[in-house]
């Protein structure tokens, strides 16, 4: 509202501005040839100077005048008629001030109409900056830590802080490039190494790859007890075919598990599914590695299609989401997001957490 | 809001500026002068709404308001100041927006200047001028609105172009747009004069300030550029003959010319229609400029501007503009009064000839500029015209030119004396003829024209100092005499002076040019490299950290002969926002000449390619202009009124000829 406000103070202004001068009682004609006859005038003054200071002889002093005197008589010659009678002047006024009450105002709202945005306020950094956190800051967050990186590309605290937001976005090879800069410039951990060969791991599509299992081999070397390394060591000699072994290594990593640890549940559930007896994960592993990824895909795809059918929930849509996502499957997790609002759309602080869902695994929509 | 609020301003600048190309021109032709006293308001008010909507951009600039779509196109968060205030126009919608603020503050300045100008002409001015305004302002709101918004607000901007970021461009755009658009005044004024149907010495005291203003602006903007370009690009050249440099010299001939023949109106009432077209055709070569630079139409040093969209609107606003004045020109210039005869012998002739000159190597930077966007646009075949053609067509022009300059201005008005003027200026030639014999012995071998060059420079600053020195001395006897003589001599013949001086001194940096020698290796630490009487040794390269940018800095010692200079630094930067390199050329000035070093890539064995130049005299290349345009302002403080008054009262047996 108060933009208007201001917006009528201005245009109010600007037509007074012109309003004002066809209100003034105004010379009743022009006065140039009052004007041509000072300025030959003034050239006589000057001529008459520059004799004084001697910069001018006599001789040409008197020529110069003639000259002069000669255009003084001409401009006599050319006296336009006077316009006098007020009658029609005071129409003109009344229809010049029309045009500039109705012109001004009018074209400055078509056109301003078509093209402002007047609810639109201003975004200054700073201010964005010093605002509540939301869903958006979380993305310009980032982007001050990667402006922040690539003027200082050495800070290897910087890239410990963003290689795992990569990582949980499914920027892999991001991911993979800030482990790798953060071990060189801060020094290196168990952490930061098995971080790096999880990254190079999905980045290769689930694979744990020859880089990979040195990075692992590497972390747990420094801390024999990294759980994230010991599962993906699990995983590699599983994919090598060694399900005993995976099995092993697997039961020895749950043994050692603090009692509050997050991540026992997905350990059993990958221990149930090499177990024997157990039909889908043995087989899927014991299969060679375009398969295995072809296998998950049917997993996910039924999920998805379970899904579609009609309801699910949160949880359910989450894990369907990352699923895909890790699968490299983008515009699908795009949809199964958007499907999911839909289908939450009663639940506000499930559309909620769909919304930082997005944001933190970058799958909002193209902006416009 | 305050975003919002510049673009209503904007939009309502628009409407005004109707109002200001309507109303001041029905007042003039009504004979009625409350209508026209709407002119001065309108402009006024357009100026101050224009101004607002500045600020306001601006001020998103600043603050990094990354929901304005050119902000985030053209800026970045970790910028300096200065630059974040630089990017304002660093861009197409910005330059635009600069432009049309420079128009109307233009606008508002003749609004002003009341007791300068005749009622009737002011209004009819400021008509023409919000015609003009009104066609900018419709271009930068409909095609290029740099107040359009983005929802959401992107985290960060994409950063200037590095090549501009740059103090260069803090300075460059602004003095050039001032010289270009100036002229946009003197356009008016003549069509102006075109509708009235009067046109006397009046008119050519009131248009004077406005052309010299706006000469001295570009004189200036073209030289900055000029040089920017020079110690930005890394090439070592001055003037690469780019469309987009002749598009900006084009109107500087055309407005050279005009400046000279104003005089010869304001002097003798004479010349008045050529004066007319001139002024004209200026203008139209400023908006042609505008279009070469802006619509697209060719892809050059400058090409961050293209825009092929935008191209047939400007088309329009040339076409509207040039020949709707033309057709005017047509149709009212055969009404003017001729002015008074003139004989072939004197300083109005001579200023004839200047104009002939002038305006045949215009036309060539004309035809070398269009003919090959022309071919290319019917035939499809791309030709590049360059430096070859220019040296054989425009160079040609200009020496006798300006080999007969320095007689021209020592003839006297209305009847010369052509072996007076000779003798006066045998002095001066005596010694460009020495200069030029000593040059050739002393450099033995070297390139020819470059002596020669030398000393058609020397001519010039030589005649134009004695001319000066002949009439402070003269007659006089004694010290006192001589200083009155001096203080009491026209600041305008000062001007003269000082500007013909310029032009000698231009000459002869260019003319040195030919000495200038470039050597190209690969350095590592430690290694040398010579060029003329320079040589650099690699120091060290180390790696430097700026707000924006990361550089790798090479040091190098310096040393002509045995004396060691201060070491040079060059250095290769990386804008991280858009990951693009620049090379920032490291330069010592020695005296009047430059020792250069750009980078290249560096190897694989360690060391750095590197181009080392010796440049002797380069400076002198800008000095002229500096010098030309200080001239220049010199003959602007001067609101003498003026006539010409013959030199000698000689019997009236010259022969008479028309002006026109």
């Amino acid at each position: 509202m108060l933009i208007w406000i201001i917006f009528a103070a201005m245009t109010g202004a600007a037509v007074f501005a012109l309003l004002w001068p066809l209100g003034r009682r105004s010379p009743d004609a022009f006065a140039d040839t009052a004007d041509a006859k000072s300025l030959y005038r003034a050239q006589l003054g000057e001529i008459d100077r520059d004799l004084g200071r001697g910069l001018l002889g006599a001789v040409e002093a008197d020529a110069a005048r003639a000259e002069a005197a000669r255009r003084l008589l001409r401009t006599a010659e050319g006296e336009p008629e006077l316009a006098g009678e007020s009658e029609p002047a005071l129409r003109r006024r009344r229809a010049a001030s029309a045009l500039a009450l109705s012109c001004v105002p009018l074209l400055a709202l078509l056109l301003y109409g078509a093209l402002g945005s007047p609810s639109h306020p201003d975004q200054p950094l700073s201010a964005r900056l010093q605002s509540v956190p939301s869903q958006q800051d979380f993305e310009l967050a980032l982007a001050r830590i990667e402006t922040h990186l690539a003027a200082n590309p050495s800070d290897g605290r910087g890239w410990a802080v963003i290689a795992p937001v990569y990582l949980r976005q499914g920027r892999f090879d991001d991911a993979a490039r800030a482990f790798a800069a953060a071990i060189r410039h801060d020094g290196t951990s168990a952490d930061r190494l098995a971080g790096l060969g999880e990254a190079r791991t999905f980045a290769a599509g689930g694979v744990v790859t020859g880089e990979a299992l040195q990075a692992f081999s590497e972390a747990v070397a420094l801390d024999a007890k990294n759980p994230r390394a010991r599962f993906f060591l699990a995983v590699a000699k599983e994919q090598d075919g060694d399900n005993d072994a995976a099995v092993a290594a697997l039961r020895a990593l749950l043994a050692d598990a603090p009692p509050d640890a997050g991540w026992t549940g997905m350990v059993q559930q990958r221990l149930e599914s090499l177990a024997p007896g157990s039909t889908a994960g043995s087989t899927i592993a014991s299969l060679p590695a375009a398969d295995q990824q072809a296998a998950i895909r049917g997993m996910v795809d039924g999920l998805a299609e379970r899904l579609k059918q009609g309801g699910g929930t949160l949880p359910e849509w989450t894990r369907l989401i990352r699923s895909q996502l890790v699968l490299g499957n983008r515009p699908a997790a795009i949809e199964a997001i958007a499907t999911a609002r839909q289908r939450l759309g009663q639940d506000a602080e499930a559309v909620a957490q769909l919304d930082a869902l997005a944001g933190e695994l970058n799958l909002r929509e193209p902006q416009p | 809001m305050i975003v919002e609020i510049g673009h209503f301003a904007l939009a309502l600048a628009l409407g005004v500026a109707v109002v200001q190309a309507l109303v001041p021109l029905w007042g003039v032709s009504r004979q009625d002068t409350a209508l026209a006293s709407v002119g001065p308001a309108a402009a006024i008010t357009c100026f101050l709404l224009v101004a607002l909507s500045f600020a306001a951009l601006v001020s998103a600039y600043v603050r990094s308001d990354f929901s304005v779509e050119t902000v985030v196109a053209n800026s970045h968060s970790t910028q300096p100041l200065i630059y974040k205030i630089t990017s304002v126009w660093g861009n197409h919608e910005g330059s635009m927006l600069l432009w049309v603020l420079i128009l109307t503050l233009f606008g508002a300045l003749v609004a002003l200047s009341r007791n300068s100008l005749p009622m009737r002409l002011r209004a009819g001015t400021l008509a023409a001028q919000g015609l003009v305004t009104v066609a900018f302002l419709a271009f930068v709101l409909l095609t290029s609105n740099p107040f359009a918004r983005l929802d959401p607000a992107p985290a960060d901007g994409q950063d200037l172009n590095p090549i501009l970021q740059d103090l260069g461009l803090a300075i460059h755009p602004p003095l050039l747009y001032v010289g270009y658009v100036g002229f946009s005044i003197t356009y008016a004024f003549a069509v102006a004069a075109l509708i009235d149907g009067r046109i006397d010495a009046v008119w050519a005291r009131a248009v004077r300030p406005w052309t010299l203003l706006a000469w001295v602006f570009l004189t200036l903007g073209i030289a900055m550029g000029s040089y920017w370009a020079y110690y930005e690009l890394g090439w070592g050249g001055w003037w690469f003959w780019d469309p987009v440099e002749n598009a900006s010299l084009m109107p500087w001939l055309a407005g050279t010319a005009l400046i000279h023949s104003t005089v010869v109106m304001e002097k003798r009432d004479a010349l008045k229609v050529w004066t007319i077209l001139l002024a004209i055709l200026t203008f139209s070569l400023s908006l042609l400029g505008t279009f070469i630079v802006r619509s697209g139409v060719l892809t050059s040093v400058h090409s961050f501007a293209s825009d092929p969209q935008r191209g047939l609107f400007i088309l329009g606003i040339l076409v509207f503009f040039v020949g709707g004045s033309l057709a005017l020109f047509a149709w009212r210039a055969p009404l003017l009064r001729q002015g008074g005869l003139f004989a072939p012998v004197s300083r109005e002739s001579a200023l004839v000839v200047n104009n002939l000159f002038i305006a045949t190597a215009c036309a060539t930077v004309f035809i070398g500029t269009l003919y090959p966007l022309v071919l290319e646009m019917i035939t499809g075949d791309k030709i590049s015209v360059g430096p070859p053609f220019f040296n054989a067509t425009f160079v040609p022009v200009l020496v006798p030119l300006l080999l007969v300059l320095p007689l021209g201005q020592t003839l006297a008005w209305k009847r010369g004396d052509l072996l007076g003027a000779a003798q006066r200026v045998l002095a001066a030639f005596i010694l460009a003829i020495l200069v030029a014999l000593a040059l050739i012995a002393f450099s033995r071998g070297g390139p020819v024209l470059a002596p020669l060059g030398v000393g058609l420079g020397v001519f010039l600053v030589a005649s134009a100092l004695f001319d000066i020195g002949e009439r402070v001395v003269g007659r006089a006897s004694g010290v006192q005499a001589m200083f009155s003589r001096a203080i009491g001599l026209p600041r305008s013949a000062w001007g003269t002076a000082f500007a013909h001086a310029g032009v000698g001194l231009t000459v002869i940096g260019i003319a040195a040019s030919a000495w200038s020698s470039e050597a190209i290796g690969v350095l590592k630490q430690g290694e040398s490299l010579s060029s003329g009487r320079y040589t650099i040794t690699l120091d060290s390269i180390t790696p430097r950290t700026g707000p924006n940018f990361r550089a790798d800095v090479a040091r190098f010692k310096l040393a002509a002969g045995d004396r060691v200079l201060a070491p040079i630094e060059a250095s290769k930067r990386v804008y991280t926002a858009r990951a693009m390199p620049t090379t920032e050329a490291g330069i010592h000035t020695d005296g009047l000449s430059q020792a250069y070093v750009a980078l290249g890539e560096a190897q694989a064995d360690g060391g750095i390619a590197v181009r080392f130049y010796d440049k002797p005299l380069i400076l002198l290349v800008w000095l002229g202009a500096v010098v030309m345009a200080f001239g220049g302002g010199l003959s602007l403080t001067d609101r003498r009124f003026r006539l010409a008054a013959p030199r000698r009262a000689q019997p009236r047996a010259a022969i008479v000829q028309p002006a026109e």
